[in-house]
């Protein structure tokens, strides 16, 4: 055990620094591109309060193929961009862009959702009282859906680190990178165990902090 | 006196019509109303008769496909999205189901109208303590709406709608969800603050016993058209449309009788009449009897008013002579067609 801490321990401690990072910076970007997204699905719907066919087909369109592009692929297709952007193609950095593109469109759906699961009636009570747009989404929508967003924004750490570890097969860095590398083409099982068993770790200690804090938060529970 | 009052709220030819695919439903149809500052008007209908779309139609949560809605003076239609927002603050609205921010206290609830209009927080938040007093919620203030049973809730609601000394307080089917003894202390509190601020409240109910119980003045609305309107009093005693008529005489009461004669009438006691007992002394008189299909007591505006409906016999003499006693006695009575 002390020996292969001693030959993999900073290895292993390195690209789990790196996991950490891709799936926190691209949460993050995600989520600043899939919030506006998710809301403007939200307003220019046919019932919403903005309503605007055209608006909505097209971001409707764009999410809907996106999320359907797996993952992998989507992560090839881009490379130009990909270059163009952080100047590379492997990496962590590199990694983090089909990360983003491929995550938002997914967060912006989640979005949506729960700001749909609103009640309806909250937010009619909101204009009848003179609220703008803009303070019903502020100050009703993303409050009253507090814990749904924060249910699906654990859902999406999770996915995002799930994808982060697919694209160490094709030279993304961390976690899933060195349980390829070692694993499968080096052949040292011990590695590609202990990357298994952080990533699984990780996704957990994920889940279960982020649905404490919208227990904690949500206050339609009563006591 | 109602002349001389200001009209606080005025509908001139009112239409809704929403557009479902290929079929188009008329929700409201021509509807004029006025209601005069200070009054609690009730707005009464089956559901589905369109009373909530009127009701939305007052403040433009829902925009009228043709005609008017003047509040104080201001036709809605004419203002700009900003000066729509402005009215709104000034007409509150409360709701069937209170429509609470569940993630925010009691006391931020109350004070969520005043965010929206600029209020300096320490201010809102003082106001939103006293009106809290006023709804008899103070100690509730930092609990969260679902810690509170739906009468409280409701009072939460009303404290929120006061919030921005609203001129016009709309209650759409406010009591609906709640049991009998609440929604008399919901009614109380409304009569309460209609009293000490003047304000003008529009009830929307299907409940005759809300209508009695606090409005003034009354207005029937049947599958969208105003079928009609007037003093609570008023209609209660001589209701001239069949919408009314349906309204003030349940249909369940319709009785089975051995009595063949199909003659009824319906008179309505009033407090100064109660001592007389008028049905024993008509039956003495005219020697004939009668059979009482329905009576009950109703509580219209504190007075007491009681109703009965009479199968008359079948001489239509001897009827004739009864209807004449019971107007002499200033009842009101009135022949009931097709009732029994």
């Amino acid at each position: 055990m002390n020996a292969f801490l001693e030959q993999y321990g900073e290895l292993l401690a390195q690209n789990f620094g790196i996991s950490i990072y891709m799936v926190i910076v691209s949460t993050v970007m995600a989520y600043v591109l899939g919030i506006p997204l998710g809301i403007i699905l939200v307003l220019t719907a046919k019932d919403g309060m903005r309503p605007n066919a055209a608006v909505y087909k097209a971001l409707d369109t764009i999410v809907n193929i996106m999320r359907s592009v797996p993952f992998l692929i989507l992560m090839v297709v881009i490379i130009p961009f990909t270059r163009m952007l952080v100047g590379r193609s492997y990496g962590a950095n590199a990694t983090i862009v089909p990360l983003v593109i491929s995550a938002a469109p997914f967060v912006a759906r989640m979005v949506e959702q729960s700001l749909l699961e609103v009640d309806k009636g909250v937010i009619e009570a909101a204009q009848s009282m003179g609220a703008t747009t803009f303070q019903i989404i502020t100050k009703v929508m993303m409050l009253e859906a507090r814990t749904s967003l924060i249910v699906g924004a654990t859902i999406a750490t999770a996915t995002i680190l799930g994808y982060s570890a697919m694209a160490g097969a094709v030279g993304g860095g961390g976690l899933g990178a060195i349980a390829i590398q070692y694993g499968y083409n080096r052949n040292v099982p011990s590695v590609k165990w202990a990357s298994v068993v952080l990533l699984v770790l990780l996704v957990n200690v994920v889940q279960a902090i982020g649905m404490r804090i919208a227990k904690r938060l949500d206050r339609r529970i009563t006591g | 006196m109602t002349n001389t009052k200001q009209i606080m709220i005025e509908t001139c030819g009112l239409t809704k019509t929403f557009e479902g695919g290929e079929k188009q439903v008329s929700a409201l149809k021509d509807v004029n109303l006025q209601i005069h500052t200070g009054e609690i008007y009730g707005i009464i209908g089956m559901s589905g008769a369109g009373k909530s779309t009127l009701v939305r139609c007052l403040n433009f949560l829902e925009r009228p496909t043709s005609g008017e809605v003047i509040i104080d003076g201001r036709k809605l239609s004419s203002l700009s999205d900003a000066q729509l927002r402005h009215e709104r603050t000034e007409v509150s609205m409360i709701f069937q189901d209170f429509n609470l921010l569940m993630q925010r206290t009691v006391i931020d609830n109350v004070c969520f109208p005043m965010e929206i209009t600029g209020v300096k927080k320490k201010d809102a938040r003082q106001r939103a303590k006293a009106l809290l007093e006023e709804v008899g919620l103070a100690e509730k203030a930092s609990n969260y709406p679902a810690q509170l049973s739906g009468g409280q809730q409701q009072r939460v609601a009303i404290a929120r709608a006061l919030a921005n000394n609203p001129k016009i307080l709309l209650c759409d089917e406010a009591t609906s969800a709640l049991d009998p003894k609440t929604t008399k202390s919901i009614l109380a509190l409304l009569k309460e603050i209609n009293a000490t601020r003047g304000i003008t409240i529009v009830i929307i109910t299907h409940s005759m016993s809300v209508v009695e119980e606090i409005c003034t003045h009354v207005a029937i609305i049947d599958e969208g058209n105003l079928a009609e309107s007037g003093e609570v009093e008023e209609v209660f005693t001589r209701p001239k449309s069949a919408a009314a008529k349906r309204l003030v005489l349940p249909e369940s009461s319709k009785a089975i009788d051995e009595m063949k004669s199909k003659r009824c009438v319906r008179i309505v006691f009033s407090e100064n009449s109660s001592f007389e007992p008028v049905i024993s002394n008509m039956i003495l008189e005219c020697k004939a009897p009668v059979n009482i299909l329905l009576a009950d007591t109703r509580d219209v505006n504190g007075t007491a008013k009681g109703q009965m409906v009479l199968q008359l016999p079948d001489d239509e003499e001897v009827a004739d002579r009864m209807i004449r006693f019971l107007e002499e006695r200033r009842l009101a009575v009135e022949e009931l067609e097709g009732y029994v």
